[in-house]
């Protein structure tokens, strides 16, 4: 699930004051929300003298990019600067599209894993995304623009994913990508079969525990599903028909969501390592006559690429993860290479709040392991990951009419030295490296007397009668709550080792 | 678990190994060189001169040296500089356009310890008990682990293999120094007790595991005494090593009971062995530092994510830092969103010595090689270049007091070098040739393999 924790997870981190951090997290939204806030939507933007990576149509030199109502209007060489735009310099530096993460699970207040069950269809992420989540700011901050946050991987069939764009400072209903494709999570291997997990005493183990039960599970739910289709069919044509009297069948929200599979209305998103498991969820899937939209992880998917080619999948893998476990023994970073030379359309994915600070980076070294182009390791990070989740239309390049979702760097976002300088989203600058750095000192003095004000309400005379302990008085939560369990934060985790919770693995 | 281990042990052939030294690289190399110097490449072969000429050198040791020769001759660098001759027999290798660097070393990991994190029959860093100073990491360190030739490929020339780090473990043992190259560990050990790693003692009330799994929310104050008890063990343990050391030089040899554990700490009192001291947090920090000032023992700090809160004071007691990650989030929401890629620059300025390391775990090599992806990342937030790059090479070697041994281009030092296609902190730059212990060492490994074999299926 949180990969972050295979490079994290080894250190125990220092001491938190809780509830300060609540507090200082609601003040920096404030803070960083501020800029969003200063910006229209309707606004005209132009961004000049940039070295522009479009992805789709080269590279301009000292170029510029028009931006109105949000979308981008014009890309070129000389565009005039119409009357009252905004006007940002980027002499010297480098713009690419926003970049996206096709596996994520930042902004999910509470747990993300719902594992009692080997189908949970009926859950989704949409319904637990939180907005506060520092995460969001900090992906940002390395030029994320987009994510789809999935459901975890304990269970076959796994819970509806969320889409969003990371416009932070919105509440969790304006961080949805909207009009982006609805997906799911199916999960393939060793996390579904609980391999690697120990559950708590007293708990029965759940079936499936081997990969033959895991296609038995997937068979057995869209056989069910089928069905389930049938019947709403039938009843749906006898309506149109305009007869009358008619009992709807019974909606089942498990079933609903498999039934959208089938019909082509929501995206197949399946968490996956080994060659076999792969090319077994293709068969099933073209025994129920549904596509796998994105493969994930797919760490062995460069031993089927023919095969995921053939049905038309896309991958979504590590730049170079490898080893932390027997189905992850195979990997190699060459993997993104072998899978685009035969013909599949790959991204790489993050999975984790850390690495997701860095694709970037992740898409460079694929120019080193299998020796892609720039632009092909680019779209690794941009437009492939906007095509799996059938949102190339709107992002991914930087193209007119396209959302002017875009990153400015000081330097080519491929060196190591690059730093992002400006996250924009629909025009809107959500990260600006420059005011965040201006707005440290404020943040620092807020802090001191927030602790002050603590410190005094924690003297005995000061507290009201029935004050908890602990909680600050006057202590305001962030919108959708402030305390989250361990899980969303990898760094705050128990050290693993060896035999330890290897649940918490991609 | 049987399949497991046949899994990963599935023997290939050796022969296709160097064949495929370096196909992927997109740059017109000089091939004949190449495939004349791979017929002679072995895991460690008789000691061979050889010559780098014309090439930019990073000798670390003062300027880079542009259009300079390295020669190499039993195992050591014999002579380095812009007009050094090549001697006779010596391989040559053409150096022009490509660059050298010492090999980089990551100084806190599991190299050899760790084959799949998973899978605890590969795993052999986490003994039971809470002391144990008498385990000594290279006596595990699987030779044939594939993750070194991962790490190697990818410029590693060498690494502190470290036991016991994390989990309730006090004394974690010996971390040994290794070579990335060699059949046994006799050939690859540069030094067996590098340091005595110690996990600090933690204040941690609860919390930690998954999905509410972990431990349950505990009072500070019972915390803390379990804290200070630990604390005041890990201080007895060092007060009988001295006794023993008393007792051991003084007392007849006939009435001496050998006691491996206190043997094992004695270089550690005499402050022959330095702690490698995993500790996160300032509080833990400035404890480590009370203590073994007090103690008298030599210190380094292994982690350090809040190292900065307290960087005076690590430049006042002269205690260096071996970083864990710049490729981290920041330890409180709080922090600043940067704080772990400028932390390393901040130390530097306070003239704190600082290492890059990636502490092992579940990727190994993979994080292995990450130390130069690290020690750039720092560089784009204010550390100096040439102090990055001695961050992953001089510094950490002179923190186990190898200094002397390596880290640098200079006469005389063990010749562990990569020759690179460019800027060896970026992340598109090609490693070309690797030298580890004066041989040329294959670049070959499972990952190229696996692509060679996938890429060519019909």
């Amino acid at each position: 699930m949180r990969a972050t924790v295979n490079r994290e997870g080894k250190l125990e981190k220092g001491f938190i004051p809780r509830n300060l951090c609540v507090l200082c997290v609601s003040v920096a939204i404030l803070l960083f929300a501020s800029p969003v806030l200063a910006q229209q939507a309707g606004n005209v933007t132009v961004i000049q003298n940039a070295t522009i990576l479009t992805v789709t149509k080269g590279t301009i030199e000292k170029g510029s990019i028009l931006i109105r109502g949000g979308k981008i209007a014009e890309v070129g060489k000389n565009i005039a600067v119409p009357a009252g735009a905004t006007v940002i310099d980027a002499t010297g530096m480098y713009v690419t599209p926003g970049l996206i993460d096709c596996h994520s699970h930042i902004a999910g207040e509470g747990g993300i894993n719902e594992g009692s069950l080997s189908v949970t269809s009926m859950v989704s992420i949409e319904d637990i995304i939180n907005p506060a989540d520092i995460n969001i700011y900090r992906d940002l901050s390395g030029g994320l623009t987009a994510a789809n946050v999935l459901h975890g991987s304990a269970n076959a069939i796994g819970g509806q994913n969320a889409v969003i764009k990371l416009r932070w400072g919105k509440d969790a209903r304006g961080l949805l990508f909207e009009g982006a494709p609805p997906g799911i999570k199916f999960a393939l291997g060793e996390n579904p079969k609980r391999s690697n997990f120990t559950p708590p005493p007293g708990t029965p183990r759940r079936y499936p525990a081997t990969r033959l039960g895991v296609e038995d599970v997937i068979r057995q739910a869209f056989a069910e599903a089928r069905e389930y289709k049938k019947e709403w069919d039938a009843y749906e044509k006898r309506r149109a028909a305009g007869e009358s009297g008619l009992l709807a069948p019974r909606k089942d929200l498990r079933l609903e969501a498999l039934k959208q599979i089938l019909e082509g209305k929501r995206l197949v998103h399946a968490h996956c390592y080994r060659a076999d498991e792969i090319v077994m969820l293709i068969k099933v899937a073209e025994e129920f006559g549904f596509k796998i939209a994105t493969f994930q992880h797919v760490l062995e998917g460069y031993k089927v690429a023919k095969e995921i080619a053939r049905h038309g999948a896309g991958a979504s893998t590590f730049s170079d993860w490898w080893a932390y476990k027997v189905e992850a023994y195979d990997a190699t970073p060459y993997n993104a290479a072998i899978m685009a030379q035969k013909g599949v359309v790959v991204s790489i994915n993050s999975d984790s709040a850390e690495e997701a600070r860095h694709l970037n980076q992740e898409a460079a070294k694929m120019m080193k392991f299998g020796g892609m182009s720039e632009t092909e390791a680019l779209k690794l990070v941009t437009l492939n990951p906007a095509m799996q989740l059938g949102v190339a239309s709107r992002v991914g390049s930087v193209e007119a009419v396209k959302d002017a979702d875009l990153v400015i760097w000081d330097k080519h976002p491929f060196s190591v030295y690059a730093v992002a300088q400006k996250s924009l989203i629909d025009g809107i600058v959500y990260f600006d490296r420059k005011k965040d750095i201006e707005l440290r000192a404020e943040l620092e003095k807020e802090k001191k007397a927030l602790l002050e004000k603590e410190k005094k309400a924690a003297e005995p005379p000061a507290r009201p009668a029935g004050a908890g302990p602990g909680r600050p008085p006057g202590g305001q939560r962030p919108p959708g709550g402030g305390q989250r369990p361990p899980e969303n934060k990898p760094e705050e985790t128990k050290p693993v080792v060896g035999s330890g919770p290897v649940e918490v693995r991609p | 678990m049987n399949d497991a281990i046949q899994f990963f042990r599935t023997p290939r052939p050796l022969c296709l190994r160097d064949l495929c030294v370096d196909y992927f690289s997109s740059f017109a190399a000089p091939r004949l060189v190449l495939f004349a110097a791979l017929f002679a490449l072995a895991m460690p072969a008789a000691a061979q001169t050889y010559a780098i000429t014309g090439a930019r050198i990073y000798t670390l040791a003062g300027p880079p040296i542009e259009g300079g020769t390295v020669v190499i001759k039993d195992g050591k660098i014999a002579a380095v500089g812009k007009n050094v001759s090549v001697p006779g027999g010596a391989r040559v290798i053409d150096g022009k356009g490509l660059e050298v660097y010492p090999g980089f070393f990551d100084s806190v990991s599991e190299m050899g310890l760790v084959e799949i994190d998973a899978v605890p029959a590969t795993v052999d860093t986490q003994e039971l008990g809470e002391y144990n100073p008498q385990l000594v990491a290279a006596t595990a360190v699987h030779p044939a682990s594939e993750h070194i030739p991962v790490a190697r490929a990818n410029g590693v020339t060498h690494a502190v293999s470290v036991p016991g780090m994390g989990g309730s473990v006090i004394i974690g043992g010996q971390a040994s120094a290794i070579h990335l190259n060699g059949w046994v560990m006799d050939e690859m050990a540069i030094r067996r007790a590098a340091a005595m790693t110690v996990n600090w003692p933690t204040l941690q009330t609860g919390g930690g595991g998954f999905g509410g799994f972990g431990a349950p929310r505990r009072p500070f104050t019972e915390v803390k005494q379990e804290y200070e008890k630990r604390v005041a063990a890990l201080g007895e343990w060092l007060d009988r090593a001295r006794h023993y050391a008393q007792a051991r030089e003084k007392g007849s040899a006939d009435k001496f009971e050998r006691d491996l554990k206190l043997e094992a700490l004695v270089p550690v009192i005499k402050g022959e062995l330095p702690l490698l001291v995993l500790a996160n947090s300032d509080r833990d920090i400035k404890n480590a530092i009370e203590f073994c000032e007090k103690q008298k023992v030599k210190l380094i700090i292994a982690g350090g994510r809040q190292a900065w809160k307290v960087k005076d004071l690590l430049k006042q007691k002269n205690v260096p830092v071996i970083l864990r990650s710049t490729q981290s989030l920041p330890v409180e929401e709080d922090d600043p969103y940067d704080k772990p890629y400028t932390q390393p620059g901040e130390l530097h300025a306070a003239g704190v010595k600082i290492a890059f390391a990636t502490f092992g775990g579940d990727n190994s090599a993979v994080g292995s090689y990450a130390v130069a992806n690290e020690a750039g990342n720092a560089v784009a937030y204010g550390l100096p270049r040439e102090e990055a790059l001695k961050a992953i090479t001089l510094y950490p070697a002179q923190m186990y007091g190898l200094g002397d041994k390596l880290g640098s281009i200079e006469a005389g030092k063990i010749a562990n070098l990569v020759v690179t296609t460019g800027d060896a902190l970026e992340l598109r730059t090609q490693i070309r040739y690797v030298f580890v212990n004066g041989v040329q060492a294959s670049t070959d490994n499972k990952h190229k393999q696996l692509y060679e074999k996938y890429r060519a299926r019909p």
